[in-house]
């Protein structure tokens, strides 16, 4: 089981990154790009990263393939906090050694794997990874987390990604987060049927639901969900409803989000500190810690280099010379 | 015991068998590959049984086949995609150009999967089964392309490429299949690397340049030449078209003087332009003509056969193009 407390402080981090990143982009540090937050989706993306098994030095653990409101989820599966800021300020030490940016990010020998842009996706390579797992015999019990939007899901190859996760019946659980919006266009320019979540019966999934601002509910939600695929049960669909609390990114003011959208939604994050608050554990400390820990991060990571243009590497394949290549 | 009789098709299905048995990681999943229908043009009859658990059919979704390919090459294991036809591979394009093939200078770790694609012309396939998609498959860096022509280039070019760390576009020709036999014994056969060009034909009067089944074509054409015109033309097939081997033409090119470059895929931006620009880049001071190239109609493939062999080039064309690139 997750503890509660260290959900919360995993939210606390990852608001306070993404405020962070918001800030150097207005002061010029990030670039190429835009900073893409995380804001109110915290408490489900952090939950979904801390119902799988972290990667370590002697044990591979399951695979988690983020999105880019999941901030919350990478720092969670265990990306370190300055990872982040030197992909956004191009640093060449960042996984991405500069050549990719921003969102997408990622770090296969920890399990994350690097997002591109094309929405759905990585649906279908998380089903790969699984498929290869148990072909080789190393599956076990491990499973894996796409994580995609109400956007994303409208995708053609989310369709294909989750149709042969449910054909192969693998250890996938599709985590969908319906923020309302994707960049700038509503749910109702984006699906017709009366929820996501109907869809999980066409496909043969496993159906959850929970309210994406709850931090209590996503997390007994989306671990419900994980040992369902862990104990063999075939892939689980999770949808989360929520409310993208910035814009698609910094460029981006988010004034087509109207007063009665933003009524209708809390921010997941007051409403747990409330809720902990109410119970006497206090929060404050969490803050301050997260604020430090981001802080020593933008400080070590702007002081990095950016990329050695000259040395440059400007070879897109492993093998260079092929004419004496032979099995 | 003599050299067995294998087809091109047959040469593929040994290739697939081989690389099944020899390495535990590979697997193969496609369209319609496993149980006793064994594939629409049956390069994989015979191996579920043989393979249980390792031949899957896949749903139509070339776009989730590509991407299991992807995510099952960086688990470990050797992934071997069968696309029904080479056309239907556009469906895929977004999980190969832009998942596998960037994968390596994202992250430092390349994507070993084979993508093999039935391309290439028969008569009456029309628009949607005839394409060869190598032109937009070699213009995104990071992958692999080859079109073996040979039986031999069919069994050693897949066997290759499962062995290759990058991903690979193996383009089979679906002409080839069952019309082309050779005597074969793999054990034996010497072959080239992966991405050598081979010279096929000798000769000093011009270089003809192909590959996949055009490359008949113009071994016909070179014999008519020699024949009719007492020309020697040297024939090249560049097996590999990412990356090329740039050596084996400009080689040829100091010795001939004179180049055409046949393909029977679309001449806009396509492979014969690349090679062209190669040769007037680095090999100017040889030409004593102008580098011609001769490709198919530049509208979609048609349907009816007339119309089909109309479309493409064929001996007697290659035959006038080279006469007036020697008579320039």
């Amino acid at each position: 089981m997750i503890d509660r407390v260290d959900h919360f402080r995993w939210m606390v981090l990852a608001r306070v990154l993404d405020e962070r990143l918001a800030a150097l982009y207005r002061q010029d540090h990030i670039r190429g790009g835009s900073v893409f937050s995380g804001k109110g989706q915290e408490a489900y993306s952090a939950a979904a990263a801390l119902s799988l098994r972290r990667w370590t030095a002697e044990k591979p653990g399951d695979y988690f393939a983020p999105l880019i409101r999941d901030s919350a989820g990478r720092l969670a599966f265990g990306e370190p906090i300055i990872d982040a800021v030197r992909t956004y300020c191009g640093k060449r030490t960042g996984p991405m050694r500069c050549r990719d940016g921003n969102v997408h990010r990622g770090n296969l020998s920890q399990g994350q794997l690097p997002m591109i842009s094309h929405l759905g996706a990585s649906i279908g390579v998380v089903d790969g990874l699984l498929m290869a797992r148990r072909h080789l015999g190393t599956l076990g019990d491990s499973v894996g987390i796409a994580s995609v939007g109400d956007g994303a899901m409208q995708a053609g190859a989310a369709h294909e990604g989750i149709n042969v996760a449910a054909v192969e019946r693998l250890p996938l659980i599709l985590l969908v987060a319906d923020n309302q919006v994707s960049y700038s266009t509503f749910s109702d320019r984006s699906y017709a049927c009366r929820s996501l979540i109907d869809r999980a019966v066409g496909y043969g999934l496993g159906a959850h639901t929970c309210d994406g601002t709850d931090f209590d509910a996503c997390r007994i939600t989306v671990e419900t969900a994980v040992a369902a695929a862990r104990a063999g049960r075939g892939p689980q669909m999770v949808l989360a409803t929520l409310l993208r609390l910035a814009g698609h990114g910094e460029h981006d003011d988010n004034s087509y989000i109207g007063p009665e959208l933003r009524a209708r939604f809390g921010d997941c994050l007051p409403l747990a500190e409330a809720r902990l608050t109410g119970e006497g554990i206090a929060t404050a400390a969490f803050w301050e810690t997260a604020k430090q820990q981001v802080a020593e991060a933008v400080t070590q990571a702007l002081a990095e280099s950016g990329p050695d243009v000259a040395s440059e590497d400007w070879t897109a394949r492993s093998q260079r010379n092929l004419t004496e290549f032979r099995a | 015991m003599s050299p067995r009789q294998l087809t091109y098709m047959d040469a593929i299905r040994l290739a697939l068998g081989d690389s099944l048995a020899a390495d535990p990681r590979v697997f193969i999943y496609g369209q319609d590959i496993a149980g006793a229908f064994g594939g629409a043009f049956k390069a994989t009859k015979g191996l579920a049984e043989r393979f249980p658990g390792r031949v899957l059919n896949s749903p139509i979704a070339e776009d989730a086949m590509a991407a299991v390919a992807i995510g099952a090459a960086l688990e470990g294991a050797r992934p071997i995609i069968e696309f029904q036809f080479a056309d239907f591979s556009s469906v895929a394009f977004n999980q190969i150009v832009n998942h596998a093939a960037t994968y390596f200078w994202r992250t430092g770790r390349s994507v070993p999967a084979v993508f093999r694609l039935p391309g290439g012309g028969t008569p009456g396939g029309g628009p949607f089964h005839s394409q060869m998609p190598e032109a937009w498959l070699t213009h995104h860096p990071g992958l692999v392309v080859v079109a073996p022509s040979t039986v031999a280039d069919a069994y050693f070019m897949l066997r290759d490429a499962v062995a290759c760390p990058d991903p690979v576009v193996y383009i089979e020709h679906k002409g080839l299949y069952n019309h082309l036999k050779a005597e074969f014994d793999p054990p034996t056969t010497e072959h080239l690397g992966l991405g050598a060009a081979a010279v096929r034909r000798s000769g000093r009067d011009c270089t003809l340049i192909s590959y996949s089944a055009m490359v008949h074509t113009c071994l016909e054409a070179a014999d008519k030449l020699a024949r009719d015109h007492h020309l020697d033309v040297e024939v090249i097939d560049l097996r590999c078209l990412r990356p090329l081997d740039t050596r084996t033409i400009l080689e040829s090119i100091a010795r001939t003087s004179r180049v055409v470059m046949v393909t029977e895929s679309w001449p806009f931006g396509g492979i014969a332009a690349e090679v062209l620009a190669v040769i007037a880049t680095e090999a100017f001071q040889y030409l004593d003509a102008p580098p011609r190239r001769m490709c198919a109609e530049d509208t979609p493939i048609p349907y009816h056969p007339e119309l089909y062999h109309a479309h493409h080039p064929d001996a007697d064309r290659i035959v006038q193009t080279v006469l007036e690139t020697v008579d320039f």
